[in-house]
């Protein structure tokens, strides 16, 4: 299949811990600015525009006041809510509107403050009806769940997850806007912080942090003779909402969202340069190297034992840090997983970039692995 | 140990479709749906039924056993509430009627696998269906 689409453009603002009046319609405007600044585009050239969900600010009509601030006009707009799988959900979703003649060039942008008051709406939803009231408040329960499950089901070990956190924290090294540069961590260190909601301590969750990140999308005509990393194949799937209702609590939605961007691709696997994989907490890193089928179920410990994630390794994985190096910039947290890879494949990865990559696999989670979007992105069309 | 009754913790937003739920809750019983076209048992309660879209749910009288999937022992509450609390486990329970419920495990010693059964429970004014271990771990 010829690629319809590339992204050509990443703006990305530097993760904060907090934020003192800041609007999260200003900083997705800086960072569409640096998306298009990159892509070497005129604002003229957008006219299309998927965004993500403001709960708080701006709860309705979300692309129309994101255009209204831009002063776009888009001719295909949207909100795209797959929580950490909005960001790779925006991309497959503005290739498609390309290849449907309903636009050319689209702006994918998310992001959220950390004002001190979280812009937050009362929930109504079956969670906050069945779960809360048993003590079950916000992910961590569910990511815990999920990793005692694995462990329970696999023999797992407290140290085969630690080691997810010690290369993200390694990783972040690398990339100075981390909100863990500076912080490196061991598998001891990562062993020895607090536990938050047994069996997941501190460090293996991520650090909520403000931020904004952006792609340009643009069809293959525009993206030739551009550097481009090329949409080579994408998948989507969506099971549940509360971890209770999850059909699988060792395998995800990511697997048939990977196993159709692999297939969609027509590569394997092995071929990935780069793994670029959302990583909220250590069990979803663990879960999606199992269900992308780089070892066995159950198996994620050896292979992290048996390779380099580093940009000079002969896995990298998560270069920027992934969000437990990086923080997560909320929504958008997701997103910065397509934009490095971006950078890694443009050969724009400044002090952390990989040799000759070309291509990458990036995937996004959103709930409690119940959202799930994976992306084959390549140099070349 | 904590005494769970005193907790100033969110309580249910029960709407009026899954007020037979909470009302069998608060006199220590667990109800749940059971669809009159496909036969499954269905939580937590819908307006119409999620296996085959019948509008055809009905309640019944649930057995009250069911095993723990999975858990998690709770250190950093999400809602300041359950600070006194800790720590307290939470977990998945598979009823034996076929679905999973998240709900409260009484216990010190959690084991995936173990068999439970129903422990009405007093949390924060509000009688809740909780579960203990039935006969300890199998």
């Amino acid at each position: 299949m010829r690629p319809h689409a590339a992204i050509v453009g990443a703006g990305s603002l530097a993760p904060q811990r907090r934020t003192e009046g800041a609007s999260t319609l200003g900083m997705l405007a800086r960072a569409a600015k640096a998306a298009l600044d990159d892509a070497r585009m005129e604002k003229a050239e957008i006219d299309g525009l998927l965004v993500g969900p403001q709960v708080g600010e701006t709860p309705q009509h979300v692309p129309a006041t994101v255009s209204e601030y831009l002063g776009l006009q888009p001719v295909m707009s949207n909100v795209v809510d797959l929580g950490g799988a909005s960001g790779p959900g925006m991309v497959w979703r503005a290739a498609a509107a390309i290849q449907a003649g309903m636009c050319e060039t689209v702006l994918c942008v998310i992001g959220n403050h950390r004002n001190p008051e979280p812009p937050r709406s009362p929930n109504r939803n079956p969670i906050r009806e069945f779960d809360v009231p048993f003590g079950a408040s916000g992910a961590n329960v569910s990511y815990a769940l999920l990793k005692q499950a694995h462990m329970a089901r696999y023999g797992t070990t407290d140290e085969d997850f630690a080691l997810i956190a010690h290369w993200a924290r390694a990783n972040a090294q690398n990339c100075p806007e981390a909100i863990f540069h500076g912080s490196p961590a061991s598998v001891d260190d990562v062993l020895a912080s607090p536990m938050i909601a047994s069996p997941l301590h501190l460090f293996e969750i991520v650090m909520p942090v403000a931020g904004a990140e952006a792609g340009i999308v643009t069809s293959a005509e525009r993206a030739r003779g551009r550097q481009a990393a090329w949409l080579l194949g994408a998948g989507e799937k969506i099971t549940h909402r509360a971890v209770s209702q999850a059909p699988d609590l060792t395998s995800g939605p990511l697997k048939p969202s990977m196993d159709r961007a692999f297939a969609q691709s027509g590569l394997g696997v092995e071929r990935m340069s780069l793994l670029s994989l959302y990583d909220c907490y250590t069990i979803m890193v663990a879960t999606t190297l199992e269900d992308a089928g780089l070892c066995t179920p159950g198996g994620f410990g050896e292979f992290m034992r048996a390779h380099d994630f580093g940009p000079a390794g002969d896995m990298p994985l998560n270069t920027h840090g992934g969000q437990l190096g990086y923080g997560q910039p909320d929504l958008a947290g997701g997103m910065t997983h397509v934009t490095e890879a971006v950078r890694q494949l443009r050969g724009a990865a400044t002090g952390r970039q990989i040799a000759d990559p070309e291509f990458a696999l990036v995937t996004g989670n959103g709930a409690t692995m119940s959202e799930a979007v994976a992306l084959v992105l390549g140099t070349d069309a | 140990m904590t005494d769970l009754s005193t907790l100033k913790v969110p309580g249910p937003t029960v709407i009026p479709l899954t007020e037979p739920f909470w009302e069998a809750a608060a006199e220590g019983r667990l109800v749940i749906q059971r669809c009159g076209a496909c036969g499954e048992a269905v939580f937590y309660p819908r307006e119409i039924c999620p296996h085959c879209w019948a509008d055809a749910l009905s309640w019944e009288e649930a057995s009250g056993t069911g095993w723990l999937k999975t858990f998690s022992t709770i250190w950093k509450p999400g809602h300041p509430g359950w600070i006194p609390a800790v720590p307290y486990t939470v977990g998945l329970v598979e009823l034996a009627e076929g679905p999973t419920m998240l709900s409260h495990i009484l216990g010190e010693t959690p084991e995936v696998g173990m068999k439970l059964t129903l422990a009405p429970t007093n949390i924060g004014g509000r009688v809740l269906p909780c579960f203990r271990p039935e006969h300890g771990v199998e």
